[in-house]
């Protein structure tokens, strides 16, 4: 068997080997690349820094910990960055399992910044039903969450006092790994023209481009990459910054295995060997 | 015995169409109505999603079906975490908290994490250049997958620049083209269901 067949048919077990050292190593001895702040991220670190202090940010974090890697050092950093700027977050989610997610990234932030639950910061909970629940805020915030997380009624909550709709908010966040975001655009944007910024996953990131050049959205914060360049740009290091070497050796990895993988398959053919179809496509191998 | 159904969906689709554009505040009261009624279809649908969550699984319990197991599981995990939500609540620090902090969340993050293993396989069995297309598929997803991490930079200066340039101008170019296209059909298939041109919703006759 020569080197090229043998490399076509590798085990895909020590691919994942390969992976699981890839993720492993820069973890345990971290090599704190350098981060490059992109134009989108830097467009929505700076809406948000633009915000007068005292300003009410409406924060919904939608998403479940399958994606907590990427949103959850989002939404941290996020929220760190709106207590330091001493801007007073209404947050939320419409997800029933983004509910101890949000809280513990609340608790985090605020512990971090110094942040007080009710005096900096209202945590409203899940509500089901994206679009009635977008909608809703637009016209009756009451309507939709006459209570917080905590049962307490939003008049006595000073961080919700007179805050009734999106006319009285300086801005809406979004995070999301879901469609959630397309409809914050459609109705909390597109309907109420409130003010939005949007962070999702890194394969979500492209499909709002569109609307970052339409100036739908002032910023767009995508993956870990866009929350590693925040925590960057709030000068802290965090999960993502963290992650990002990690993330970057297993990239290298899978790109050298690709190529490694077309050259053997050149090779092969030039040598006019039988490749049977299987080892080169089969990819439960 | 239709008729009802498409006399709903036609009148419940054309009022919320009408009051999407009549700002007066009494269309906006009749508006805010039914955003209620809505929410409380869906917490019926939460209640109808567990029941029939529950059927199923006990379904497969009594008659020993592969996997019941399984079944028990969720059937235990449905009615205990529910009962311990009702007695001692949800939040942090709670005993529902707690299991959610321990117990759900790293389950979901290591389900979503095993990806990254699987594609890592998957990308070398397949990305095989074997075409003019397929070739350029995988010079571009080679340059984004380096381009768009921290080490980029540090092999090419040019590399993060080409990326921004394959985001910015192709990518945006056709996802454009997909966002009219798609707002398009949806505008189509909302005028086919209000009308009851398109009644596959209602289910087999």
């Amino acid at each position: 068997m020569t080197w090229a067949r043998k490399v076509l048919s590798i085990d895909r077990r020590i691919i994942f080997l390969l992976v699981a050292a890839g993720v492993a190593l820069p973890l345990l001895r971290p090599v704190n690349l350098p981060i490059t702040v992109t134009p989108r991220v830097q467009a929505a670190f700076d809406a948000i820094d633009a915000l007068p202090a005292g300003s009410k940010v409406l924060l919904s974090m939608d998403y479940e910990p399958d994606i907590m890697a990427e949103l959850f050092p989002m939404s941290v950093a996020v929220l760190r960055h709106c207590f330091r700027k001493h801007l007073q977050v209404i947050a939320m989610t419409l997800y029933p399992a983004g509910t101890g997610l949000g809280e513990r990234a609340l608790r985090t932030a605020a512990k971090a910044e110094g942040a007080v639950l009710n005096k900096d910061y209202a945590w409203l909970g899940y509500k089901s039903g994206f679009q009635v629940v977008m909608i809703g805020i637009g016209e009756n915030l009451r309507g939709m969450y006459p209570v917080d997380f905590y049962g307490t009624p939003l008049d006595s909550i000073p961080v919700t006092r007179g805050v009734n709709a999106y006319r009285q908010m300086a801005m809406v966040i979004n995070l999301s790994g879901s469609s959630a975001t397309d409809y914050w655009i459609q109705f909390a944007q597109g309907r109420f023209h409130a003010p939005l910024v949007v962070g999702c996953t890194a394969v979500m990131a492209t499909d709002y481009y569109p609307y970052l050049s339409s100036k739908q959205i002032l910023g767009l914060v995508g993956g870990m990459k866009g929350a590693a360049e925040y925590e960057r740009l709030i000068d802290t290091v965090g999960d993502a910054r963290r992650g990002m070497d990690a993330q970057s050796l297993v990239h290298l990895i899978v790109a050298l295995l690709v190529i490694l993988g077309n050259v053997a398959l050149f090779v092969a053919r030039r040598a006019g060997e039988d490749l049977g179809g299987r080892p080169a496509g089969s990819m439960t191998r | 015995m239709r008729r009802g159904p498409l006399l709903v969906t036609f009148l419940s689709g054309a009022a919320v169409a009408a009051l999407f554009f009549i700002p007066h505040h009494q269309a906006q009261a009749v508006n805010n109505k039914l955003l209620e009624w809505t929410l409380v279809v869906y917490a019926f649908a939460l209640i109808l999603g567990s029941m029939s969550l529950w059927n199923s699984h006990a379904r497969k319990l009594n008659a020993r079906a592969e996997g019941w197991p399984f079944s028990l599981v969720t059937l235990v995990s449905l009615v205990g975490i529910t009962a311990l939500g009702i007695w001692k609540g949800v939040g942090e620090g709670s005993p529902v908290g707690r299991i959610y902090n321990t117990v759900n969340s790293p389950l979901a993050s290591t389900m979503f994490a095993l990806l990254a293993f699987v594609i890592a396989s998957a990308a070398f069995r397949a990305f095989r250049a074997r075409s003019v297309e397929a070739t350029l598929l995988l010079i571009t997803a080679i340059v984004m997958m380096i381009g768009r991490v921290s080490i980029g930079p540090l092999i090419s200066p040019h590399l993060p620049g080409v990326t921004e340039w394959l985001l910015d101008v192709p990518n945006l170019a056709a996802k454009r083209a997909i966002a009219v296209g798609v707002g398009l059909g949806a505008v189509s298939t909302a005028l086919k269901i209000i009308l009851g041109i398109e009644r596959s919703y209602l289910g087999r006759s």
